[in-house]
């Protein structure tokens, strides 16, 4: 028996309504699935439209973006046919999410006891009481220090890594099934960097939660994930098993992804090279061929669909 | 060695907290604390890091934008603190800097061209032709054309951008570019034609470069020497060889087997693969727990013990 999918992505596509009625594609018909307490990534830069992909999921879209086709299927319902009201319950219980920026996804005029708190109340009906117990347990979940005292801190008082445990224990406080984390540990200093995976990589493998990881970062994603999304200009190029995407990237904005990296211990080993431009293999189309073929790249902010 | 073109000599840089008119303790925060680094003609220095480890500031009193505490920086042997310091125009051709974020760097009222051709008139520059040429000149090395001399800076991408600063940087021929973290805010595939680009401008320039960076991976690939920082003070300090095959500083690993690195899960984890080392005989390393740090107190005493040809480590004796 195949294991069915906890999210399953198909022919996702979000678009922006641009002059004359027509529709430029930020998403153009992508499909992937997650399985029950598996980590996905999707990789790509700025504006391959993977945020765009995680917002449209959690359906916090913001006008005049909209999802124009294609099906959410998250534990056999497609979340687009949920009312408002549904989506709302559900965010924050089943789905959670984690942004890039600890300090504006946070209210900066209440504690951080009572921003988790909230959870338990709005999901589980607890009272308040009962709630602020819990989320002195959730802040220990998440290894900050002195618990008790640090729930009725605000989060101005905390350091970046804090913050970003905070968001962490408000997200995971009703044991979602799924996490989405966009460049979680993007503003951090890589030793804190490093902490913040480790504690989101335990703390869902202990609570058999999935996680769909999005990320600029190659190097986050490798260590984090077991499969991987290339996206590039709105679609997904390249899926893979993450060890065979390292080891033997097929696509070649995959390749040029990899080798525009400058990798600890290359010098060492094959001396130090340029490392590859991947516009100019881009602009050289003489030597595209129909599987490298991709894009160009002024695409990236959005080519048309047909509305 | 030939004498170095800078020479930083036991700088100091603190601030005094607290104690004005909103009270609180007076506290002295030592956020440099007796750097002592040389540079060399061609070559590229990189000062790696975290967040307040002092590195900036260390770039900012090369730029005497951050007057040192105490300490003596010197340029080809002559100081450039204090009464016999150069002034701001003199000292103009001596360093420049890149900044980290194009987008906040740039005056956005200004084309590209007066910003480029403003510090050619304040050098006395006078005539048109030849500043121009010039303007022309410096786009084509930062692979820009000569007609984007004309636009404003929200006219370009981050990547063209980041080349417009690296172009106001070079236009008067400094001796020195001090680059502050230059790639972290970009792309990875702009990254990468920013890092060739200076690259590419060393070698056809022969420019000597400071770099500040947490990235490791960047540093491995651009720097000569390699000094790493931790809380105002150089722990290990290096050539580039010896810093990535053989570190040895407690913080050095650290900073090493945290970096998220695509490579390392086709090995298993990075740490595992670092050689095994121990302190200099009858020293230890300092700080040897490099999680916690006390900013405010003085260092006990400790020194760089060299271990390598050009590789030295700080340590305090043991016991």
């Amino acid at each position: 028996m195949t294991v069915q999918p906890l999210l399953d992505v198909k022919n996702l596509t979000v678009s922006l309504p641009a002059a004359g009625g027509r529709q430029h594609g930020i998403v153009r018909d992508i499909s992937f699935n997650i399985l029950p307490g598996e980590a996905y990534g999707l990789v790509g830069e700025s504006g391959s439209g993977k945020s765009v992909t995680s917002l449209a999921v959690i359906g916090l879209l913001k006008k005049p973006l909209r999802t124009s086709a294609g099906q959410i299927v998250f534990k056999g319902t497609d979340l687009r046919t949920l009312s408002s009201r549904a989506m709302r319950r559900l965010r924050g219980d089943r789905v959670a999410m984690i942004f890039q920026e600890p300090m504006t996804a946070l209210n900066p005029l209440a504690t951080v006891g009572r921003q988790i708190a909230e959870m338990f109340v709005l999901h589980q009906g607890k009272t308040w009481k009962e709630a602020h117990e819990l989320a002195v347990g959730a802040l220990a979940s998440v290894r900050v220090p002195a618990p008790e005292q640090r729930v009725h801190a605000y989060p101005h008082q905390m350091s970046g890594g804090m913050r970003q445990r905070v968001m962490i224990a408000i997200a995971l406080a009703c044991n979602p099934d799924l996490l989405i984390a966009d460049e979680p540990t993007t503003a951090l200093d890589v030793t804190v960097q490093a902490e913040v995976l480790k504690l989101i990589q335990e703390l869902c493998t202990a609570r058999g939660t999935a996680v769909l990881l999005i990320s600029h970062d190659l190097g986050v994603i490798a260590n984090m994930c077991q499969r991987v999304g290339v996206m590039y200009a709105g679609k997904i190029v390249e899926e893979r098993d993450t060890y065979e995407l390292f080891s033997d990237p097929w696509h070649d904005y995959t390749k040029g992804l990899l080798g525009a990296l400058p990798r600890l211990g290359s010098r060492q080993r094959h001396g130090r090279s340029r490392l590859v431009d991947i516009d100019s293999i881009i602009d050289d189309r003489s030597r595209l061929t129909e599987r490298l073929c991709f894009e160009p790249r002024k695409l990236r902010a959005g080519a048309e669909v047909r509305p | 060695m030939s004498e170095p073109l800078l020479d930083i000599d036991q700088l100091h840089v603190h601030f005094t907290l607290g104690g004005g008119l909103l009270g609180g303790r007076r506290r002295t925060l030592r956020a440099v604390n007796g750097v002592s680094l040389e540079l060399h003609q061609g070559q590229c220095l990189s000062i790696v890091g975290e967040s307040g480890c002092g590195k900036s500031t260390t770039a900012l009193s090369v730029m005497g934008l951050q007057p040192p505490t105490s300490g003596d920086i010197r340029f080809r042997g002559k100081t450039l603190i204090g009464a016999g310091a150069p002034d701001r125009t003199d000292r103009a051709l001596i360093a420049q800097m890149v900044f980290q974020d194009p987008y906040a760097s740039l005056n956005p009222r200004q084309t590209v061209y007066s910003s480029l051709a403003g510090p050619l008139r304040l050098h006395g520059k006078r005539s048109r032709s030849e500043i121009d040429e010039r303007v022309a000149m410096m786009l084509g090395h930062v692979g820009l054309l000569p007609e984007h001399a004309k636009r404003y800076p929200h006219e370009f991408s981050g990547g063209q951008r980041q080349r417009i600063g690296i172009a106001r940087a070079l236009i008067l021929d400094p001796q020195i570019v001090v680059l502050d973290e230059p790639v972290s805010a970009l792309d990875v595939s702009i990254r990468a034609q920013i890092i060739n680009l200076l690259l590419d401008l060393q070698e056809k320039l022969s420019l000597s470069y400071i770099m500040i960076s947490h990235d490791l991976g960047v540093v491995e690939h651009m720097s000569d020497r390699v000094a790493v920082m931790y809380y105002g003070q150089i722990v290990e300090i290096g050539d580039w060889r010896s810093i990535f095959s053989t570190p040895t500083h407690p913080y050095t690993r650290k900073l090493i087997s945290t970096i998220p690195d695509p490579d390392a899960i086709l090995r298993e984890g990075i740490a595992e693969t670092l050689p095994e080392v121990h302190p200099p005989a009858g020293m230890r390393f300092y700080p040897e727990d490099v999680s916690m740090p006390d900013v405010y107190a003085e260092p006990p005493p400790s020194e760089l013990v060299q271990i390598g040809a050009d590789h030295q480590v700080r340590c305090r004796p043991a016991g």
